[in-house]
């Protein structure tokens, strides 16, 4: 019984930053919202008024770009790995979890080499490259995984009805994996909106509005930084209301992945 | 005949789709090489000048007073990285194991899913978000509280020497310990289900509480994979970056003192890549920080995915006697 209890006081323990961490965000990042902080542009870090448009806008922009690199390839990617097995697929999958353990800041910094400097500017199109970047490998994976659980029955009799494998794939493989397949595509959306260090060489981040993907721009996740480091006081309110907002949007979309996936389990299908 | 000629032909016509498959499964392979050669080129500089003795160097001078050609040593970096790995090592594995045990064996049927979705919730918080909390909440916490405790308690050792700012290596090791508890107590629930059913009927067969078939039977056959979850967090401890950078105080220093502000490999880089204007010197150093990075997190990695093959190889041989 005894280690019944320790482990119970190990999870609870587990749990009390999570709580902490809720609470603190609600109870302070609540003080920061208003409409304005909804419509209007960042103020410079300890000025008074302002909003995080820009700061959503960017986030939205870049996890955007993100996913228009890393979607279909991690999808098409993970589809090749299930449906073609062999040497190159086996590599293919090992550096695709490699991938996945790399430091975000070493993909950032890489993507500044590749993009940034070559450009000679910052831009928010580097910033989503980096997120793209990230979503290839996880969205690889699950696809693979979700794929794998296709029962071979269905595989087989799709191919023996003369379908090809091409068609097999998109029409029968894929639509039946689609749940797993979705909810993969939507953590790593989640995951990447939590981004912050592929973003600090080559997003930089701005106080403006963006004209265009060519220019710098800002992120909830760059905002948070910038003002949490810095010694005002009414800049940390804003970071905690930044961070309210942000963690309200990867939570909410983390949870609604979780229970759509466990109503498809137990559902009809 | 005209048919099986024509036969012939169409089967020759290149399959478009499976060409559009492979090309994005060369996206990773391609990605991982042209990060390898960007992050070596830009390391050359920082290579040429600096040699092997980067890596043992501790000083990290980018500036010098005097004008001086910069001298930068990884050394700091390096021994602050290890040292909070360490402690959010110390921390986070008992917790972890923990929280795999109750998730797995010890914890009735009806809280198994919600034990599951509240430590995914964990996982799921941004780590710019942990951090905001750490700098605003726990470091003045540490301060207030553990440190003082442990300068009252502990201060005759050189590990608790100086003044408490709540910045600095201890205060790290915390929150990457918070960090990687979930990762880690995943990888180990995993592995313990992993456990063959037969070794744990056998030890009940044989009259053994739930309790000692844990200890005799699962944990001593999960033992690889949970050495293997071990790596693989000390890797993603190794690589966090910005909660890090948030509560370490961001100073290149060698010393035993766990209060005093510090610096990581990662937190060099997010830190100091934007003060570098001009001074190819340093930014190639930050570069080689990032390639030194690279390979430890590259490194973890494997060496945990090789761990946890080699119990999955052994699962299914006992599953199959």
């Amino acid at each position: 019984m005894i280690y019944v209890a320790l482990a119970s006081f190990a999870f609870l323990l587990a749990l009390v930053p999570l709580i902490s961490i809720l609470y603190a965000t609600l109870l302070q990042g609540y003080a920061a919202l208003s409409f304005d902080f909804f419509t209007k542009v960042t103020p410079p870090i300890g000025g008074t008024g302002g909003g995080i448009l820009n700061a959503i806008e960017g986030s939205f922009v870049m996890v955007g770009i993100g996913s228009i690199i890393g979607v279909p390839i991690g999808v098409f990617a993970g589809a090749y790995l299930s449906e073609y097995p062999g040497k190159f697929a086996y590599y293919v999958r090992l550096l695709a979890e490699v991938l996945t353990g790399v430091p975000s800041i070493v993909t950032g910094i890489f993507v500044y080499e590749l993009i940034v400097a070559s450009q000679h500017r910052f831009s928010a199109l580097a910033g989503g490259v980096a997120l793209g970047f990230m979503m290839i490998p996880i969205v690889t994976i699950s696809t693979n995984e979700s794929l794998k659980l296709v029962s071979s029955s269905i595989r087989e009799g799709s191919l023996a009805l003369g379908i090809s494998r091409s068609k097999t794939l998109i029409y029968v493989l894929l639509s039946t994996a689609r749940s797993g397949v979705i909810t993969g595509v939507a953590l790593s959306i989640a995951r990447v909106m939590g981004e912050t260090a592929p973003l600090l060489f080559t997003a930089l981040g701005s106080q403006f509005l963006m004209t265009g993907i060519n220019d710098p721009a800002s992120s909830l996740t760059l905002l948070i930084f910038d003002f949490a480091t810095s010694p005002y006081e009414n800049a940390h309110v804003f970071a905690w209301g930044a961070a309210l907002v942000l963690l309200f949007m990867v939570l909410s979309l983390n949870m609604i992945v979780r229970a759509a996936s466990r109503l498809k389990v137990t559902g009809t299908e | 005949m005209h048919d099986s000629s024509r036969a012939r032909q169409r089967a020759r016509l290149p399959n478009f789709f499976l060409i559009l498959l492979i090309i994005a499964a060369f996206a990773v392979p391609v990605i991982v090489f042209l990060m390898l050669y960007e992050i070596g080129n830009g390391s050359i500089d920082a290579m040429r000048a600096f040699g092997l003795s980067f890596l043992v160097g501790s000083d990290w001078v980018p500036n010098p007073a005097n004008g001086d050609p910069p001298i930068l040593g990884a050394l700091p970096a390096i021994y602050g990285s290890i040292v909070t790995t360490t402690i959010s090592l110390i921390l986070a594995v008992p917790i972890s194991l923990g929280v795999a045990l109750f998730q797995s064996e010890l914890s009735p049927r009806v809280l198994r899913a919600p034990s599951y979705f509240l430590v995914e919730m964990l996982a799921a918080v941004p780590s710019v978000v942990y951090g905001l909390w750490g700098l605003l909440f726990l470091v003045p916490f540490m301060r207030n509280y553990v440190d003082s405790g442990l300068k009252a308690t502990l201060g005759f050792l050189p590990l608790f020497y100086g003044p408490a700012s709540g910045l600095g290596m201890l205060t790290a090791g915390v929150i990457l310990a918070i960090m990687i508890i979930p990762y880690g107590s995943s990888v180990m629930r995993e592995v313990i289900i992993a456990v063959p059913r037969s070794q744990r009927e056998a030890s009940l067969a044989l009259g053994a509480t739930n309790w000692e078939t844990i200890k005799t039977s699962v944990l001593p056959f999960a033992r690889t994979g949970i050495i293997a979850a071990v790596v693989l967090a000390m890797g993603r401890a190794m690589g966090e970056t910005m909660a890090v950078t948030m509560v370490i105080g961001n100073v290149a220093r060698i010393s035993p003192s766990l209060f005093l502000p510090a610096y990581t490999i990662p937190s060099v880089i997010a830190n100091e890549f934007t003060e570098v204007a001009g001074n190819g010197v340093y930014l190639s150093a930050l570069f080689e920080l990032g390639l030194v990075l690279f390979a430890i997190a590259f490194i973890m990695n494997l060496l945990g995915r090789v761990l946890i093959a080699r119990m999955a190889f052994r699962a299914k041989g006992e599953t199959a006697a």
